[in-house]
């Protein structure tokens, strides 16, 4: 009985626990989810794991079903990034547990819930559930924007300090935590507030299918804005994060720190404006990009720098030349990687992104409707995954991943998931390179090579996460470690 | 070792992923005994429209072709057209006149003048006719397939000059799916027997139309169909080619398509699923079929 109060702890009150556990739920429901559409529905998996699992699957529902799944990752996306917040931002301790514990409650409850609605009949208790879930996952929201207020005595920085300053000496990467906070509670009640009219004015769509209706409802504008603002704040969220666990300072931090958080507003404020200014907001969006994407180039550069350094000073070198640091920067695989993901995502989603915005009514809108949804879908999946990528990369870091595994885990991800998602590129894109009648050796060469790529990282994963269950079956094993571990850093820090 | 294993994974890529060209000849030939000439009568009534099944009513009878138009039929339609001095060619392309769309201005409108627009392109290398100067003709083998590379000026062309029109959007999903709500014009699941599409495993395949009504149930050099009209008998309405629809939206210059094509997975080819183009758009995945009121 000790030992499973024991490990009901590790996976439940500590901050590496909670993200294995989340890890691991997201990485089944993938699995179990995505073979219902795409290759693996022509492949014949979606019949097996249909009838396998009793699910109930009508024509007329997919796009309502893939609203609930997304919803269902979404939530565990942003329990994630909750425990790396309440554990690498300082905070009370009380304050820590009481929002994980909320969040935890809140995520599990929308996604057990909403899939076994969405899935398998729709029983309206469940409903119910997946609604109070994500109601929970909201409250812990506003739990950990009051825990993150800036202006709090105990975490002003005193003058001279090395990090980003504000006036009164806020710490102004707290701001940017807490603007973020508080950017995406907005923002998600304009996904709750057309939720709230479902079926009284309002239906399910998919972003992608209306794009190109020339007038939209009130109600779809707000759906269109909320699921961009909420991934680019997970992209905000996701940053600040790598920034605190870098331990990113000096001059590029103070140069990043407040162009980060105008950009935070300006671009939330240009997404809630999509209502009422449909035209402008669009220019309003793209001058907080601006301001948002420099802060992310200052920690890369500062964080390749700080890698160089790092090794270099190991090895006990003063000077090197150019080729020497290169080799400096890419030794470590998982921090090298988490980094350059973020630059990556320049070539696969940044660049695509700008380019349809500008070529829009030149090109894209030139290619019939369903060629423009698959550069949509192709983009914002992109992002999603590599947002992930970069996620599970400061995750083997944050535990401590050492040896072989940590160069084979870090690099398999870098490789496979660049593979891929270059690939997947170049697929959203093949109208630009190839007619309707020479695609078909460009689609399956680009999808077997994305192919080859995510099954190289969802095999890294798989492997890594049997390993951590078993570990979980021995008695002293890794995760007895990083609990005591745990407990050891919150006494010092009491 | 570790260089074999890369070169292994080239020529694994080279062999699996350039597939083989389309083929530059004939088509295998298989008559379906599906007549293209014929109609389908959809009478008038009430129907669950769109994916959200709104109950809608047509409150009149009318036709709709049994199968999209074929190669064959819309030669027969360019030949004595051309030869009547209603349309014209004009380059490179055949053109014929259309009276222009209200514009109104919105965002991403384009404006579509009164004047000649084209029909199509003469000779593409993607399309099944072929012009000599004088004549339209078929390629060999393709007669019963649906006409492609025919933009929405050149479907409504077609219609226009035989009086008939193409189908709106809403009568067009009606003749499609009946009254009873399904999501695929035989009913609510779709397996690689139903219909054309994104690796049907058809004998055309990777990338050819098969000819028209060619999912009768009938088999073809032992690739079995199972017969998949509408509720009304018309066949084609899912996948083998998107079909031109005849709505023109205010605030829009797009062209809405209807059906899935060969190239979409099979939920595309649910009956409420839209695609768009410009009116002057044409591909080889896209056809149209016309409809004509019934009189009384």
């Amino acid at each position: 009985m000790q030992q499973i109060a024991a490990r009901f702890k590790y996976l439940f009150c500590s901050t590496r626990g909670l993200i294995l556990g989340t890890i691991a739920l997201m990485a089944l429901t993938v699995a179990i989810f995505g073979m219902l559409s795409g290759p693996m529905a022509e492949l014949g998996f979606k019949d097996v794991v249909e009838r396998g699992l009793g699910m109930t699957l009508l024509p007329a529902e997919r796009e309502a079903r893939i609203v609930m799944l997304y919803h269902t990752l979404a939530m565990a996306a942003v329990a994630v990034l909750v425990y790396f917040i309440t554990d690498l931002v300082p905070m009370n301790r009380r304050e820590q547990a009481g929002i994980n514990a909320t969040v935890t409650v809140g995520f599990l409850s929308a996604m057990i819930f909403g899939l076994l609605f969405a899935y398998f009949g729709h029983n309206f208790v469940f409903h119910g559930l997946f609604i109070f879930g994500q109601s929970l996952v909201f409250f812990a929201g506003l739990m950990l924007a009051a825990a993150l207020w800036p202006w709090r005595k105990a975490y002003l920085l005193p003058a001279g300090s090395e990090y980003s300053r504000g006036p009164g000496g806020i710490s102004l990467e707290r701001t940017a935590f807490f603007v973020m906070a508080v950017a995406m509670l907005i923002s998600a009640l304009f996904g709750a507030i057309p939720g709230a009219f479902f079926g009284n004015g309002f239906e399910s769509f998919l972003a992608e299918d209306v794009v190109r209706d020339p007038v939209k409802t009130n109600l779809q504008l707000a759906i269109i804005g909320h699921l961009h603002i909420m991934l680019s704040l997970i992209a905000v969220a996701t940053l600040l994060i790598l920034s605190r666990w870098i331990d990113f300072k000096g001059r590029l931090h103070k140069f990043a720190m407040p162009p980060l958080i105008l950009g935070t507003i300006v671009l939330s404020l240009g997404v809630w404006l999509l209502i009422p200014i449909e035209g402008l907001a669009h220019v309003i969006i793209y001058g907080g990009s601006t301001l948002v994407l420099p802060a992310a180039l200052f920690m890369v550069i500062y964080g390749w720098r700080q890698l160089i350094r790092d090794r270099m000073a190991a090895l006990g070198k003063t000077s090197w030349n150019f080729f020497q640091g290169l080799r400096a920067m890419v030794a470590d695989p998982i921090k090298f990687g988490v980094l350059w993901q973020m630059v990556y995502m320049n070539f696969v989603v940044s660049f695509v992104g700008i380019f349809m915005a500008i070529k829009l009514d030149e090109i894209i809108r030139i290619w019939p409707a369903r060629e423009e949804r698959v550069t949509l879908t192709g983009h914002w999946h992109i992002l999603a995954t590599l947002i992930a990528t970069i996620l599970l990369l400061h995750y083997a870091d944050y535990i401590g991943l050492k040896g072989k595994v940590r160069q084979w885990f870090g690099w398999t991800i870098i490789l496979g998931s660049n593979l891929a998602f270059a690939a997947m590129t170049l697929f959203q894109t093949k109208r630009l390179y190839v007619t309707e009648t020479g695609q078909e050796a460009l689609i399956n060469t680009t999808i077997l090579l994305a192919d080859i790529g995510l099954v190289m990282v969802i095999l890294v994963i798989a492997v890594f996460l049997f390993a951590r269950l078993l570990d979980l079956f021995r008695p002293r094993g890794r995760w007895a470690e990083e609990l005591a571990q745990e407990e050891s850093s919150r006494e010092v820090g009491e | 070792m570790k260089r074999g294993i890369l070169l292994l994974l080239l020529v694994t890529l080279a062999v699996s992923g350039c597939a083989a060209p389309a083929p530059s000849g004939p088509p295998p030939a298989f008559e379906t005994g599906v007549d293209a000439e014929s109609w389908v009568l959809v009478p008038a009534g009430e129907f669950l429209l769109s994916r959200h099944a709104h109950e809608t009513l047509i409150d009149y009878d009318f036709e709709i072709m049994t199968t999209p138009v074929t190669n064959a039929q819309y030669v027969r339609y360019a030949n004595e057209a051309l030869a009547a001095g209603k349309i014209e060619i004009a380059g490179e392309e055949l053109v014929g006149p259309y009276p222009g769309d209200a514009f109104h201005g919105e965002r991403h409108e384009e404006e579509i003048d009164a004047g000649n627009w084209p029909l199509l392109t003469l000779n593409h290398t993607d399309s099944r006719l072929t012009f000599d100067g004088q004549t339209f003709s078929v390629k060999p083998g393709y007669e019963s397939h649906p006409v492609t590379m025919v933009t929405w000026f050149g479907a409504r062309a077609y219609c226009e000059y035989y009086g008939w029109r193409l189908p709106t959007e809403t009568e067009w999903e009606k003749a499609a799916r009946g009254t009873d709500g399904r999501a695929f014009p035989w009913g609510n699941e779709i397996v690689v027997e139903n219909a054309n599409y994104h690796h049907s495993k058809d004998p055309f395949e990777p990338i050819g139309t098969t000819p028209v009504g060619f999912y009768n149930g009938a088999a073809y050099a032992g690739f079995q169909t199972v017969d998949s009209p509408s509720p009304y008998g018309a066949y084609d309405m899912a996948g083998n080619v998107w079909q031109w629809t005849g709505d023109v939206y205010e605030g829009t210059h797009y062209r809405f398509m209807r059906g899935g094509s060969l190239l979409n997975y099979g939920y595309d080819l649910r009956v409420w699923t839209r695609n768009s183009a410009r009116p002057d758009f044409s591909a080889p995945s896209t056809g149209f079929r016309a409809l004509r009121t019934v009189a009384g």
